[in-house]
């Protein structure tokens, strides 16, 4: 689970200065207009899209117009999109929102009663970013470390103290996330002495399959995983209260709190009514059972007492039975998968043939400035090294989330590639061919189109092949901030720890890569200057 | 090999009678790369019909003078003159139009056919027919037109490109030619050749030409006046004749006794 900030953090200093800086777009287009769609979305985890789903499914039966927004990639993701009036609604965790989004201290007094850590949040969070913490929704999802029954048994832990006083060098598989925040493992470590074999950083969609099969002994969880209860594993009580409080919260904008107290009255239903026991066994039902999280939220909704008396229709998401084979699956997700490689393929063709178009003049105007173009490929490259989630986090306060954001950094990734083979294929042009051309009378006008452009032709298409391959790879990513694709199901099939259902995106992904690659590899074929043509068909 | 056709088309015949050869000059060219001199005040002339050679080691200036003629390096100082007409006073494209160039590697368009390689300046300035003109040039340089037109360089041997390289120069009736090392990257026999079918071709067709070479041999052959360069300076200008009987300086002695020395090992005695 994605539900701490990473490597975000870091960028969170740069971030909220450029936000400083820049007018939010957003606000422009915030004028009253009750009719349009309130943006529910949710952080890509079973809990997040769950609760995200009876928030929207409340909104809906009050007459609302909703728009879904799963899986937003991690809090600095989501956050900001809240905080811009780019979503409307999304779950969050107190501790979360002390830690991750307000960067501040826990206090005792916040440790020994969350009402306390929540009062500070909800102030904080509203006098600094104007967004609004609803009352708590009544159940806590803190840090949990578990460890296998048999484990718990053999040295008889119970509690974190006891976890510290055991006899066994036991081996740990953390998220990277939880081994890098001051209240994961270095609080842990040093307020309990725990000494450990060996710490190993560990993907979160793979921790638990980590720990059943005895490659790790003990694992950082989250209080109300489903996963818990399906392995019977034991979760270690944090005895000196370490970890801060995680009660569990829903987040509304300032600008749906403007237009619509309605609807966030009916937000507001649902505060005090969910437990961590219930959460468990929704969460269970998700990410165990595979059942359709639109009808886990209808039957929750229910069973909190806030059921639709319409309720019965069944969802129209295919069915995700865990028993079913992965080709069945696959073909039950058959429609799905055109609509979403039908937006993957309008998502990477906009970026890319914008890319082209601004690449290529780039290419042939920095030709002839070589210093400039060192400047400017260099530039390039950085914007190569932003990691693609954090290059979508940047856009947020400007381009809000859905496609156009992650069109614009799907384009800012193509460029370098397609304006370096520019360059490559100018300068491995034939220059003496084409410095004779112009000895002889030809403008330079004309070397270029009749020479330079045609003998670089293969090599700005291999460019753009290579621009073509990366885009659509990272367009996966475009699902981290609502921007639809193939990405949608590897994000929530990562979330759910659904092996199928990240290979019913990953797979097609990967076939509409190499499928694109050999079409451009023909293509490439097709522009190559007349004497290469020539002779490779006489060399067969 | 085929050789250059002996030929005088009537066309170049009447075009000479009518219309004089031009001549070059080069009055007190000075010319500098950043901080590298490459032409320290140079001056020579070139007669009407004449070839001249310009020889010397890499880096003595010679390309960079030659260049000067069709305006590839505009000089910092002095009057480069066409029949005493400044080549500044005309467009640098419309200049070069009308004076052959050819460069040491052919500089062919590779994916272009050697018919419409050697068309192209004749379409550049709008003749009637550039295909046409550009065959005639083809059969004069000694490449017929139906074997080699439609092929790509490549499919050239390295003299054949050559050749169409002097036609690309000539097809548009030049009457100015400038060669840069164009027989340097042959081998010794198709070079041998290219040589005898330039002498006869410039016989027949008649041009004024300048001539840049680093091999002493290749200049006596062709030249009528051989210019030796050496460090941005020309150290002699004279008929190889006279560079034999008096060498005026240590530098062009010992030139021409290295050159002598060279050919000597490998004429029988």
């Amino acid at each position: 689970m994605i539900r701490r900030t990473g490597f975000f953090s870091r960028h969170a200093l740069l971030v909220s200065l450029v936000a400083m800086l820049v007018p939010i777009a957003s606000v422009s287009n915030a004028q009253p207009a009750p009719q349009r769609a309130i943006v529910v979305a949710s952080k890509p985890f079973g809990e997040s899209y769950l609760l995200a789903e009876m928030l929207a499914q409340l909104l809906e039966r009050a007459g609302r117009r909703v728009d879904r927004r799963p899986g937003l990639g991690a809090t600095e993701v989501a956050f900001r999109a809240i905080r811009t009036g780019a979503i409307d609604v999304y779950p969050e965790y107190v501790g979360t929102g002390l830690v991750a989004i307000l960067g501040d201290t826990v206090t005792p007094a916040m440790r020994g009663d969350s009402r306390v850590a929540f009062a500070h949040v909800a102030s904080r969070s509203l006098t600094r970013f104007g967004v609004h913490w609803l009352p708590p929704l009544g159940f806590q999802n803190g840090y949990a470390i578990a460890v296998r029954r048999e484990t718990a048994t053999r040295d008889r832990l119970r509690t974190l103290s006891d976890l510290a006083a055991s006899p066994s060098r036991l081996t740990a598989g953390f998220t990277a996330d939880f081994i890098g925040r001051g209240d994961g493992w270095p609080g842990l470590r040093t307020a309990y002495g725990i000494t450990l074999r060996d710490v190993r950083p560990l993907a979160p969609a793979v921790k638990y399959e980590a720990l059943t099969t005895g490659a790790v002994d003990v694992i950082d969880g989250y209080a109300t995983d489903g996963l818990l209860a399906k392995y019977d594993l034991v979760t270690l009580e944090d005895d000196r209260h370490v970890f801060p409080p995680y009660d569990a919260a829903t987040l509304v904008s300032s600008r749906l709190m403007r237009e619509d107290a309605g609807a966030v009255a009916v937000l507001a239903s649902l505060s005090g009514r969910l437990s961590e026991a219930r959460m468990r066994e929704w969460n269970r039902a998700i990410e165990v059972e595979r059942r359709p999280i639109a009808d886990v939220a209808r039957s929750a909704l229910t069973t909190v007492g806030l059921g639709d008396a319409r309720a019965g229709a069944t969802s129209a998401t295919a069915a995700q039975r865990g028993d079913e084979g992965f080709i069945a699956f696959m073909r039950s997700r058959t429609a799905d998968t055109m609509r979403l490689t039908g937006q993957h393929l309008r998502l990477v063709g906009t970026a890319l043939v914008l890319a082209i178009l601004v690449a290529v003049p780039l290419g042939l105007w920095l030709m002839r400035h070589p210093r400039l173009s060192e400047v400017v490929l260099q530039g390039l490259g950085v914007v190569q090294t932003i990691p693609g989630l954090a290059l979508l986090a940047f856009m947020i306060p400007w381009l809000g989330i859905g496609s156009l954001p992650a069109m614009i950094a799907l384009f800012a990734y193509a460029l370098l590639p397609i304006a370096r083979a520019t360059i490559a294929g100018l300068r491995n042009a034939d220059p003496d061919a084409a410095s004779a051309l112009e000895a002889i009378g030809a403008t330079s006008r004309q070397s270029l189109l009749w020479v330079r452009l045609p003998l670089a032709a293969p090599i700005v298409l291999s460019g753009i092949r290579t621009a073509a391959v990366l885009t659509i790879g990272t367009a996966t990513l475009a699902a981290f901030i609502g921007g639809g694709g193939l990405g949608e199901p590897i994000v929530t099939g990562l979330g759910l720890a659904d092996m199928r259902l990240v290979l019913s995106g990953a797979i097609p992904a990967a076939v509409l890569a190499v499928a694109v690659d050999a079409l451009l590899a023909v293509a490439e074929r097709l522009v190559a200057p007349a004497h290469r043509r020539g002779s490779r068909a006489h060399r067969g | 090999m085929d050789k250059f056709s002996t030929v005088t088309s009537p066309a170049t015949a009447y075009r000479t009678a009518l219309s004089p050869l031009p001549g070059l000059s080069a009055s007190d060219v000075s010319h500098h790369y950043g901080s590298v001199r490459a032409l320290d005040a140079v001056s020579v002339d070139v007669a009407p019909g004449a070839l001249l050679a310009l020889v010397g080691e890499s880096g003595s200036g010679k390309t960079s003078l030659l260049r000067c003629f069709n305006r590839m390096v505009e000089p910092a100082r002095g009057v480069v003159a066409i029949d005493g007409t400044d080549v500044r006073s005309s467009d640098a494209v419309t200049l070069r139009r009308r004076i052959g160039y050819v460069p040491q590697n052919d500089g062919l368009l590779p994916h272009w056919t050697v018919l419409r390689n050697v068309a192209v300046v004749p379409r550049l300035i709008g003749m009637a027919d550039p295909e046409g003109a550009a065959g005639a040039a083809l059969e004069r340089c000694g490449l017929a037109v139906d074997r080699f037109g439609a092929r790509f360089p490549h499919e050239l041997s390295g003299g054949q490109r050559q050749r169409a390289a002097i036609a690309r120069a000539l097809a548009a009736s030049q009457d100015l030619l400038l060669l840069d090392e164009s027989f340097s990257a042959l081998d010794a026999i198709s070079r041998h050749e290219l040589l005898e079918a330039f002498s006869a071709l410039r016989a027949t067709v008649g041009f004024t030409a300048i001539l840049v070479t680093h091999d002493l041999g290749e200049a006596a052959r062709l030249a009528d006046t051989i210019a030796v360069m050496r460090a941005g300076r020309i150290e002699q200008c004279a008929p190889i004749a006279t560079l034999l009987a008096a060498p005026a300086t240590p530098y062009v002695a010992d030139l021409l006794h290295r050159a002598q020395a060279s050919a000597r090992v490998l004429t029988p005695a």
